[in-house]
């Protein structure tokens, strides 16, 4: 008996967010994310018969996802083909080769990996908490925190009185505070 | 004063739109009497500002709706022919 089953069903629901923001950190554009997910599910229902259940669903759709980002970045780079320009310091390039201007220049708003590696770790903890939340808690908190809509704009897509908005928000929060306090804080 | 004094569940409320930027000037006022003397609220509070600290410092972006009921769509057709 395998450990992890597969149900197609609960894809998009439980997985679309986690993956979209693990492509758009990676690729750095949204439509092109947008279609690096889209194109992972179906891509994961063509092979649901190669699933052995070793890994849990969401790591295997993730491994899936990033075979597409890297066979997206093969297929850019094949595109623009060999040529690179890049500015030169000066022009004595035999006493300076490869010394770049690009390289010269400090990058302050450059990540250290230290804080990229807190960064993705927090994301994974917001996602695994979002991920305990009732469907309905999880998806009112995504679109006023995360996507930052208007209570009207969701009370008219959920159908629900802003009072109701109101409460699922405060339990959403009260949940994924003491769920973050024990996995992060 | 007793214009200021709230419940527990109302500073509770007050303390969920202000995360929001949506409560209003007089509702911060008595969230923040009401913090003098509660302490569970005052923690409460804290607990839930933190909450949109993280949410915000973790610049974790979703799909909106829209995609994802497109996306939704697009694979259900193909899920259809699965099954």
């Amino acid at each position: 008996m395998p450990k992890h089953q597969l149900d197609p069903n609960t894809w998009i629901q439980l997985y679309s967010d986690y993956l979209f923001n693990y492509t758009i950190s990676r690729v750095n554009d949204k439509e092109v994310a947008k279609d690096l997910v889209s194109e992972t599910f179906l891509a994961a229902l063509k092979s649901m018969k190669n699933f052995k259940g070793e890994a849990s669903e969401r790591t295997w759709l993730t491994s899936i996802l990033k075979r597409k980002v890297i066979d997206h970045y093969r297929k850019i780079n094949s595109k623009k083909g060999k040529a690179e320009v890049r500015m030169a310091l000066n022009d004595n390039l035999e006493n300076d080769g490869g010394d770049w201007l690009e390289e010269r220049v400090a990058d302050p708003f450059d990540k250290t990996a230290e804080d990229k590696l807190e960064n993705s770790e927090l994301k994974d903890a917001i996602f695994n908490c979002l991920g305990k939340l009732p469907e309905k808690q999880a998806e009112v908190f995504k679109m006023k925190t995360i996507l930052g809509y208007e209570t009207e704009t969701i009370c008219n897509e959920l159908d629900i009185t802003a009072s109701n908005l109101w409460v699922l928000i405060h339990r959403a929060r009260t949940s994924l505070a003491s769920c973050l306090e024990k996995n992060w804080f | 004063m007793g214009l200021f004094n709230i419940k527990c569940n109302q500073a509770g409320h007050i303390c969920d739109k202000s995360q929001y930027d949506e409560a209003k000037f007089w509702e911060i006022l008595k969230l923040k009497i009401h913090h003098l003397y509660c302490e569970v609220c005052r923690k409460h509070s804290k607990r839930n500002a933190t909450l949109t600290q993280l949410v915000k410092s973790s610049k974790i972006e979703i799909l909106d709706q829209q995609t994802k009921e497109d996306i939704q769509r697009q694979f259900q057709k193909e899920l259809a022919k699965h099954q």
